[in-house]
């Protein structure tokens, strides 16, 4: 070569080193199988355990194993792993769809402020200012009070409120890289600002919008189950937080309906966050070269 | 700031206003159903009648002079609610906020110094335990073990109402004996978030160049530590502490409702049950208004931290 | 001499992923008191690493002495307490490092950072150290000390913040100074400031200085001995005559042959490539002689950034950054602009080809007029002037293939059908003297040279006439850089090509241009070709600029006395302000000088 500096290396692709790193961390690889094993749980359990979570099969307050009921009956009778099983379902996808709505409305503020900068990212981001300081909680509990809790209204609300993290790190991605000559050079070779945001900069910034994106699934899922143990939620399918917020009253006398399905969703959330540990770990070049 | 109230004034308005049914509906329910010349007379009453913009002015108007509207679930003023109970969720807020960044910036520093060691271990699992554990789920586990187990604590409201007499003292820690509790719940997930967003900004730090000076200027390990690195590490932490107040506010609501103490959150919960929705939207106003005065407190010792930062 | 510091065969192992890796190998060499020993090598070649070493500073769990000793004063470092080294630290061993802007602390005052060192190591009050710290800004020379002590770095210009490291170095009278790079960062005036200052300090305390640089000219400066490395060996030592007049070791030459030495050119009316050790011998190294046929005429050039203030975020002031600049390029001619950073001369090359909006002006290439052209001519418009950056780690996007970037000017403009696309792409891989293999690679795969051919083949690709060089090579160790200049000036006949060639590095200027133009403070102040502006420097700052650069000759070295710079004026104005406009006066045939004034 002509060169002092020799870079003898594989041509690998980025991604597949991406992914390489991801399935070598053990906490990663943990944390996305059990995140499937719920979803499949959520998806096919019922029909290898068809009670129904509405049906009142036994008497109220059964404890767990007695009378044949793994983890027991709630007040009203109704089996608590039926609930959790069918739970599981709502509560994931409930997860997914509000954090992609998150990221949908956070990616898009954040990348249009941090592009074309002066009002446009003024107005943006103050829009973005106010949606960080509404308590994002009580925000969606109006939403959800005044345009009835069902399940649409409820993935809107909380995806509605929890943007604003996505919006910030876009944004701050989108100032980072634009002024980087890679973006100059592209678009001194023709490039229009469409293909700039979305194929230069973008893929550029991606890494840690999908880390932010990947947590913003759990925080949606405790969002979910805040909502529900406070009584918001849509009465005609079951989540988690709905049967922890049903049997809120008699924690003291039957302490299982509240334990069990807080177990499940702090083991799903656990999961995603391990997920998002190694992503994190995978997509950050810091790390990587090191 | 001013703007920040506006818009929420503003924005609650339209969700009234898009929201299917208005408060004539709400109290024709109450009262068992009216037929249309009442709802007419109802609405004419409430001035939905008036153009949409007029209306608005009106709200936003009302709102400046601190009328809320009524409550028709407790028949009282919702300012005068509002105002009886925000102290208790002012108290919770800022002790849960202040203990969770003491506690969670002197583990951080403390774990930095040994990335790989068990302290740092352990701010990450309990990082994570913040992260997954739903607040009101662990304001439950506390208050099952607190109640059935080791009752040395009150597990709910603010006040024992068996003391009647003494000074200020007595009633001070009483407030306090009860304060625990939903504290160190709410205190739990932030401290999480804090000690290890510290120790990451403590590491990043530990490997500055001034750092480097610091160590060639033959300083002692605690110098560079608490002095130069420790200062330099802070920003993010707070910056991160001012943009959690929402969130904190958040986990008070569900935490006050644990542990019923007798703060806005409870007084949420209760409209929502009773759908009193101008005491839900009073409490969102209130609610907005104590964040933005917690980010005008963090700005304030993030510009005595940096010089920097100009306001 | 007795010898202060003495290095026996010392390695030093650095821990990484992929295993234990040398970076330091049998490294002898010893420093005696009172002199200044230069370490010299490029990047990667673990000069800097030795330093931190004899400062017992190693990162720890990455770098690791793994054997050899360290004697200092006829210690043992290895064999001291942590507490015994602290001691020693600053008060015996002091080091300042490459980059002043992240040194100092940011949330202390500079009187606070140079009283701690004293109160450290002297045992003095917080009022008696306040004031030593005082009088030591004072020696660096950083005007009204008593008053600049309370400000913070952030406060200080890059120059001044080192003068305050050294300050901190100096405070305890130390034994020896190591200084890892300290004037790379900095601009070639501010580095011939610091050089001198150090120079004088040592004459004055009687330290010796361990003085760590990339640059040959730089050493040519500063040493008395001189050690060469070369990936982690010492590969020649010797005093600084002998390295320079008499280099014994292959390596040692190839550097001083890519060094471009200020004033070699006088001879010559065109520029050439150089001739580097290790290449054929039978290449003729033919000057380039281009034409005197207009290709870009630049009348008028100004350009101003608004400062946005206030509640309202309003246009409160104006950076002025380019103001009334004229010129015009030749084809297949080179015009450098060359200056210290903040006198416009990259928002020149910007303004060109509208990345950056000019305020008025006149951009004429080839008969069209560039700024009154609507968006989609713009867009044609530019094929024809295309840009090579500086930075060659964010020149190219990580996310794609190099096959891709390289033909993403030619996707664009669709000029290429898709079946010979491959053969266009790899015409250029030829071009740039890069293997066809490497299409598929990613940009993290490549050194800085290869990213750099990279760069220059995206460039190429749509046929421009003109391209712009933004400091295209400075980031570059001084034999790639000369690769790649080479690899220029070749484009340069064989495509008949003209560069507007932008750099502060004026030894490179010198030799690849045929003209010349000078920039401060957003003025052009004198401008003409090349060897008329370095033989025959008119304009007081194009003087003192010359002054300023290091010369790779021991022999030619600057005394403090000699250099008188000003410091440079805020280019940022009041909304009301308008500068005259800019008068020049013919000295030589083509050779102008700003009349009017511009701050120096």
């Amino acid at each position: 070569m002509l060169e002092n500096e020799e870079i003898e290396e594989p041509t690998i692709k980025p991604v597949k080193e991406i992914f390489q790193t991801f399935f070598k961390s053990y906490s990663a690889v943990t944390g996305l199988i059990i995140l499937i094993g719920i979803a499949v749980m959520g998806f096919i359990g019922p029909l290898f355990y068809p009670t129904d979570p509405f049906d009142m099969v036994w008497m109220p307050f059964s404890p767990p194993g007695a009378d044949g009921f793994l983890l027991g009956t709630d007040y009203l009778g109704r089996d608590i792993l039926s609930q959790i099983i069918n739970g599981a379902r709502v509560s994931i996808a409930i997860g997914f769809s509000a954090a992609l709505v998150s990221c949908f409305i956070g990616v898009g503020i954040g990348s249009f402020a941090g592009f074309y900068g002066g009002w446009v990212e003024e107005t943006l981001m103050r829009i973005t200012e106010f949606f960080q300081v509404l308590p994002t909680l009580l925000f969606a509990m109006v939403i959800v009070a005044l345009f009835g809790s069902s399940v649409l209204s409820i993935t809107l609300a909380i995806g509605a409120v929890s943007w604003a993290s996505v919006a910030r790190i876009t944004r701050s991605e989108f100032l980072r890289i634009k002024e980087l000559d890679f973006v100059l050079a592209s678009r001194s070779s023709g490039s229009n600002n469409m293909a700039l945001i979305f194929r230069v900069i973008l893929p550029n910034a991606a890494a840690p919008i999908i880390v932010q994106s990947a947590l913003l699934v759990g925080a949606a899922i405790t969002f979910e189950a805040g909502l529900a143990f406070l009584g918001l939620s849509d009465p005609n399918v079951i989540s988690w937080g709905q049967v922890i917020g049903s049997n809120r009253v008699y924690i003291l006398d039957a302490t299982y309906t509240v334990t069990f399905p807080g177990v499940a969703i702090f083991i799903t959330v656990l999961a995603i966050s391990l997920v998002g540990d190694g992503l994190n770990d995978a997509l950050n070049p810091k790390l990587r070269s090191r | 700031m001013l703007l920040v109230l506006l818009v929420v004034v503003v924005l609650n308005f339209l969700m009234l206003h898009l929201a299917p049914g208005d408060i004539a509906d709400t109290i024709a329910q109450t009262m068992g159903g009216a037929d249309e010349q009442d709802m007419a007379e109802l609405r004419k009453q409430y001035g939905l009648d008036q153009p949409f913009f007029i209306q608005l002015f009106n709200y936003v108007v009302r709102v400046a002079l601190l009328d809320f509207g009524h409550s028709h679930f407790y028949n009282l003023p919702v300012f005068d609610l509002i105002m009886e109970r925000f102290p208790a969720t002012l108290l919770l807020v800022f002790s849960a906020q202040i203990l969770s960044l003491f506690v969670g910036i002197l583990l951080g520093v403390y774990a930095a110094q040994n990335p790989n060691g068990l302290s740092s271990l352990f701010v990450n699992m309990f990082s994570l335990f913040g992260y997954a554990a739903p607040v009101f789920w662990t304001g439950i586990l506390l208050l099952i073990a607190f109640s059935l187990h080791i009752p040395i604590f009150p597990v709910s409201g603010m006040r024992d109402i068996t003391i009647e007499s003494g000074n200020f003292f007595v009633h001070f820690f009483d407030v306090l004996r009860h304060l625990f509790l939903p504290m160190i719940t709410l205190a739990s997930i932030f401290f999480a978030y804090y000690s290890r967003l510290c120790r990451a900004s403590m590491l990043e730090v530990l490997g500055a160049d001034f750092v480097r000076t610091a160590k060639a200027k033959g300083l002692s390990k605690k110098d560079v530590l608490l002095k130069h690195a420790l200062k330099n590490s802070l920003s993010p932490v707070i910056t991160f502490a001012g943009l959690s107040f929402s969130a904190v506010v958040s986990g008070a609501i569900l935490v006050e409702t644990v542990y019923s103490w007798p703060g806005l959150g409870t007084l949420a919960f209760n409209s929502i049950i009773s759908r009193d929705t101008p005491v839900l939207l009073g409490i969102l106003i209130f609610s907005t208004l104590m964040v933005t005065v917690g980010n005008l407190l963090t700005d304030l010792t993030l510009k005595a931290l940096d010089p920097r930062i100009k306001i | 001499m007795e010898d202060l510091v003495s290095i026996n065969n010392l390695n030093i192992e650095a821990r990484t992923r992929a295993g234990t890796l040398k970076v330091v190998n049998d490294l002898s060499f010893t420093i005696k008191k009172s002199e200044t020993l230069c370490v010299v090598g490029e990047s990667g070649c673990g000069k800097s690493v030795t330093a931190l070493s004899l400062m017992s500073l190693l990162p720890e769990g990455i770098l690791k002495v793994s054997s050899g000793d360290i004697l200092f004063d006829n210690t043992n470092l290895a064999q001291l307490s942590e507490a015994e080294l602290e001691g020693i630290r600053g008060n015996d061993i002091s080091m300042i490092f490459q980059e002043p802007m992240t040194s100092l602390n940011p949330l202390f005052t500079v009187g606070e950072q140079v009283s701690e060192v004293i109160r450290r190591h002297k045992n003095l009050n917080k009022e008696k150290a306040w004031v030593s710290a005082v009088e030591l800004l004072d020696a660096v020379k950083i005007p009204n000390p008593d008053k600049r002590a309370f400000d913070y770095p952030f406060q200080l210009s890059g120059g001044q913040r080192q003068r305050v490291m050294i300050a901190i170095a100096l405070a305890c009278q130390p034994k020896i100074l190591i200084a890892d790079e300290p004037t790379t960062a900095l601009d070639v005036t501010i580095q011939a400031e610091i050089l001198a200052l150090i120079n004088m300090l040592k004459q004055e305390t009687g330290t010796a200085v361990m003085f760590i640089t990339h640059d040959m000219a730089v050493v040519a400066q500063m040493a008395d001995r001189v050690v060469v490395m070369h990936p982690g060996k010492k590969v020649e030592e010797g005093t600084v005559h002998e390295i320079f007049n008499n280099p014994q070791h292959e390596y040692t030459r190839s550097l001083l042959a890519a060094v471009p030495k200020l004033g070699e050119m006088a001879s010559k009316k065109y520029p050439e490539p150089m001739r580097l050790v290790g290449e054929k011998k039978a290449k003729a190294l033919k000057p380039i002689v281009g034409t005197n046929e207009p290709l870009l005429k630049v009348n008028n050039l100004v350009t101003r950034y608004p400062v946005k203030g206030g509640v309202f975020r309003r246009t409160v002031a104006r950076v002025h950054a380019v103001e009334d600049v004229s010129f015009t390029i030749m084809k297949g001619k080179t015009l450098s602009l060359v200056g210290e950073s903040g006198c416009g001369k990259s928002t020149v090359g910007r303004s060109l080809i509208r990345l950056v909006e000019p305020t008025s002006g006149d951009v004429n290439l080839d008969g069209q007029n560039i700024l009154s052209l609507n968006p989609k001519d713009m867009r044609e418009a530019r094929s024809n002037i295309q840009m090579v950056f500086q930075d060659p780690f964010s020149s190219l996007n990580p996310q794609r293939p190099l096959f891709d970037q390289v033909a993403e000017p030619l996707r664009n403009y669709g000029t290429v059908k898709r079946e010979v696309l491959q053969d266009k792409i790899g015409d250029l891989f030829d071009r740039v003297k890069l293997p066809r293999s490497f299409m598929q690679r990613y940009p993290h795969q490549l050194s800085g040279g290869q990213r750099q051919r990279i760069a220059i083949a995206r460039a190429l690709a749509l046929n421009p006439k003109l391209i712009i060089a933004d400091e295209a090579v400075s980031a570059l160790d001084v034999s790639v850089q000369a690769q790649v200049l080479n690899l220029m000036m070749e484009l340069q006949v064989d495509l008949g090509l003209s560069f507007l060639f932008i750099s502060h590095d004026m030894a490179v200027v010198e030799r690849v241009s045929h003209d010349v133009g000078v920039m401060y403070l957003g003025r052009l102040v004198e401008i003409g070709p090349r060897p008329s502006i370095f033989r025959n420097p008119q304009h007081p700052y194009t003087q003192d600029l010359l002054k300023a650069v290091p010369i790779a000759d021991p022999d030619k070295r600057k005394l403090e006395r000699d250099l008188n710079f000003k410091p440079l004026p805020s280019p940022i104005h009041h909304l009301t302000h308008d500068p005259t406009p800019s008068e020049y006066k013919e000295v030589a045939k083509d050779h102008y000088v700003l009349t009017t004034d511009c701050g120096y």
